[in-house]
């Protein structure tokens, strides 16, 4: 194996790229959770994202018509989930599980006469000296908006969660759903809003996948990045800078076996592969064995149905 | 605005029906600024609707309400808050996880910045005293800083009506007394109270009114200074009560026998049980009081099985059973009722019928070959909700539907109908209403004149006097040496429930 064929700045520069679906995902996945809402379609709404981002930017010659086009249509699936779990109260788990083997197929059949194309490139974002600075111009200042987009949109969201009225009234309908219908909050408009986001930031994850991280479209390309940003959220345990650092870890992981590959590591490309999905569960084990810390828990109504019984 | 003589509120003619049930009938009364006022109402005679009426919750099918002489219809929470009311909910409608100044910014319109509503909720706590910290999770704290949050929440709205439902049912009695100064104080400046309650003398004590609510309707407005708890409860039911009629069976064999039973506590936050010992005859009630966190928990676990013990230390009829699980224990006839109803007693989100097959499958045999009998099951459970007069819809309808008192005679109905050897109960009436409470000590002395034997385990010493036939004291998880009820004077209970030094003398037995 030859580790001098690693650059680390071109490292740093990849993990960033590779990171960047997974924290767009994760943090509206986490908006989510923090609604009590437990939506596992993560996955297919990326994928959606993913394939509908790449037309719309083919179609338009415009990436930015695309990104816009994947979040829309991230939203627009998580709809579907909002109107079965909400409205019809149907098991979330369940409605997760089958959004996310509808987007997988849909994505398939959308994404027919769409195999084989370059997308039109995303610019990266111009930094000025910033980018001359040796090592760190090139590792971590030579990148898109949508990289830089996302570090901003994770402060966004803790601030909004933590000091934003409408964020204290989102945590609350996560909490107590019953205790907040009590005090006139709308539960089920909040939670609507909540997926939405939640839909939209997965959707702009899985275009940014298919626009700039490959940049082209394959058939189930996304591979489980929708189901390591659930993971990242329980990782997190709940909290955006700490969704940040998963987002992060996770991605370095992805794109170490990757340059591991390329340098062609001893050990079998299969191995290295599964690496991250493995960290992934080691993670998720040391965490719920830290169990009963306030810091660490769940909101205590995820996941739970809301049925308004006054 | 109000001239003294106009009331604050004022309620014509509410009527409010859902399927099957008027709620509210035609409730017409009137509520003056610096009166506590109390409704009073056994369970589901219509207090919960007509207060949910007041604060926007429900909207009734006729009549209308006039808040200090102007039409008053609230669409929401929000707008009966605007206007001035404010409610102090019997389940805390709190957020575990938030701290208590984001709870009680959630209770408001528009908050002010965290740092001044954390120090208008120092002040405000400061002059009602109300100790509270802001900061604190909510989740840490004892059920009566969790009031005292909802009532600050209130307070920092100036409510000219405060609506309080079933405050005292989670306080110790200093934490009762803390609450009533507070409330004399709202009065004092003004504030108009509507006072919910179970217990009788608290609204003799503190009420200046009391409207009585049965059936839907109003059936009664009296001064509660001027009438007693007896003549109250009367007017709930509708009926006379009747103190329960003792069976005077008691002494026969030896059923149950504990022998120096020690156990660790079952959490944390519990309570070691140290040496217990007794002996429990047939035909006889045993009345176990104390303060609770003595060991009551443990001492009903450990005698239904939960926590196990070596085998001797607890024989019924002779039969080791300290080793058994509840299931075995049970097919024995050794039964018990724990004190938690939802999620101890019965699993809140299955129906009555499922949550009988839970304890009743293998005395009424309502599984055979690990097939359930449902139409046994149905039938049982109907027979336990006729007998004991639930109020249910069906027994299709989930526990956690049925209000506390009704859930309540459900459970230990259930258990009284298996015909247990013994049976142990843990605060049988707790939250339940005066009527249904003593039904259900009826039912319990009514069991041992059958014969077995009843531990009914209890922090209300009223309670435990009409239906012991002896009566012991849990102390830091040591009982005292059961004595006659009989008798007993309010000084020697005292004593006994102090776990004086003599009474561990008392309490000594040879090994």
């Amino acid at each position: 194996m030859d580790l001098t064929a690693i650059s680390p700045a071109l490292l740093v520069a990849s993990l960033m790229v590779g990171a960047t679906p997974l924290l767009l995902a994760a943090l509206g996945e986490l908006v989510v959770e923090k609604a009590g809402v437990l939506n596992l379609g993560v996955e297919g709404m990326m994928i959606v994202g993913a394939i509908c981002g790449f037309a719309a930017a083919v179609q338009t010659g415009s990436p930015l018509a695309g990104f816009a086009f994947g979040a829309l249509c991230g939203a627009g699936l998580s709809m579907i989930f909002a109107v079965l779990t909400q409205v019809m109260l149907s098991n979330q788990v369940a409605t997760g599980l089958a959004l996310t083997l509808f987007g997988l197929g849909l994505s398939s059949l959308v994404g027919q006469g769409y195999i084989g194309i370059k997308p039109p490139p995303t610019v990266r974002l111009d930094l000025g000296p910033l980018s001359d600075i040796p090592f760190l111009g090139r590792a971590v200042f030579s990148h898109d908006w949508v990289v830089y987009g996302s570090i901003a949109l994770t402060a966004a969201v803790w601030w909004f969660l933590n000091r934003s009225r409408a964020g204290l009234t989102l945590r609350a309908v996560g909490e107590n759903h019953d205790a907040a219908h009590a005090l006139g909050i709308r539960v089920v408009a909040i939670r609507f809003a909540a997926i939405a986001f939640g839909g939209a930031c997965a959707g702009l994850g899985g275009a940014y996948v298919s626009l700039v991280r490959v940049p082209q479209w394959t058939e189930g390309m996304t591979a489980g990045a929708g189901w390591i940003a659930l993971a990242i959220v329980v990782f997190a345990s709940w909290r955006p800078a700490r969704v940040l650092v998963g987002a992060y870890l996770f991605g370095g992981v992805t794109v170490l076996q990757l340059n591991l590959q390329a340098a062609g590591s001893a050990l079998p490309v299969e191995y290295l592969s599964m690496s991250p999905y493995v960290v992934t569960i080691v993670v998720l084990v040391v965490m719920s064995a830290r169990r009963g810390a306030r810091s660490t828990a769940a909101p205590a109504s995820l996941g739970k149905p809301f049925h308004a019984t006054v | 605005m109000e001239d003294g003589t106009a009331p604050l509120l004022a309620l014509s003619g509410l009527t409010k029906s859902y399927p099957g049930v008027r709620a509210n009938d035609d409730v017409s009364f009137a509520i003056h600024a610096g009166e506590v006022h109390a409704l009073l109402g056994e369970n589901g005679a219509g207090k919960s609707t007509l207060v949910k009426t007041i604060f926007g919750l429900v909207a009734p099918d006729a009549g209308e309400m006039r808040l200090a002489g102007k039409p008053f219809a609230p669409a929401s929470p929000q707008e009966a808050r605007a206007a001035g009311i404010g409610m102090v909910f019997q389940h805390f409608s709190l957020f575990d996880a938030l701290d208590v100044a984001e709870n009680v910014a959630l209770g408001m319109d528009t908050p002010p910045p965290r740092r001044v509503l954390q120090d208008r909720i120092a002040s405000v706590s400061r002059e009602y005293g109300l100790p509270l910290d802001p900061r604190r999770i909510v989740g840490d704290l004892s059920a009566g800083e969790r009031q005292r949050v909802e009532i600050v929440r209130c307070l920092l709205g100036a409510p000219r009506l405060l609506i309080m439902d079933e405050p005292t049912s989670v306080l110790t009695p200093q934490e009762v007394a803390l609450l009533f100064a507070t409330l004399r104080q709202l009065t004092a400046e003004g504030t108009a109270i509507l006072y919910i309650s179970h217990k009788l003398d608290e609204i003799r004590a503190l009420c200046d009114r009391a409207t009585i609510l049965r059936g839907g309707r109003v059936v009664a407005s009296v001064d509660p200074r001027e009438s007693s708890a007896r003549d109250l409860a009367e007017m709930m039911v509708g009926e006379a009560l009747s103190a329960p009629a003792r069976s005077g069976a008691a002494g026969g064999g030896e059923l149950l026998e504990v022998d120096a039973l020690s156990l660790p506590p079952a959490h944390a936050f519990g309570t070691a049980l140290r040496e217990v010992s007794l002996t429990l005859r047939a035909g006889e009630v045993l009345g176990i009081g104390g303060v609770a966190g003595n060991g009551q928990d443990e001492l009903l676990a450990a005698l239904s099985g939960e926590m196990r013990a070596d085998a001797g230390r607890i024989r019924l009829r002779g039969t080791g059973v300290g080793r058994m699980g509840p299931v075995a224990r049970r097919a024995r006839g050794l039964l018990a009722a724990p004190e938690e109803r939802l999620g101890h007693a019965a699993a809140p989100d299955m129906s009555l019928t499922e949550n009988a097959v839970l304890s009743a499958h293998t005395r009424k045999r309502l599984a055979r070959r690990g097939f359930i009998d449902w139409r046994a099951a149905r039938a049982f459970a109907d027979a336990v909700i006729d007998r004991f007069d639930v109020r249910t819809p069906s027994s299709r309808t989930a526990a956690r539907a049925l209000s506390g008192g009704n859930l309540q005679k459900f459970v230990i109905g259930r258990e009284i109908m298996q015909d247990p050897v013994v049976l142990v109960v843990n605060q049988p009436t707790w939250g339940v209403d005066a009527a249904a409470a003593a039904a259900i000590r009826q039912a319990l002395i009514d069991l041992a004149g059958r014969g077995a034997g009843v531990i009914v385990i209890s922090q209300d010493l009223d309670e435990l006097m009409e239906v012991s036939d002896r009566f012991a004291a849990l102390n830091g998880g040591r009982l005292s040496a059961p004595r006659p009820a009989a008798g007993l004077s309010v000084d020697e209970i005292g004593l006994m429930l102090g776990g004086t030094h003599d009474m561990e003398a008392a309490h000594a037995h040879p090994h």
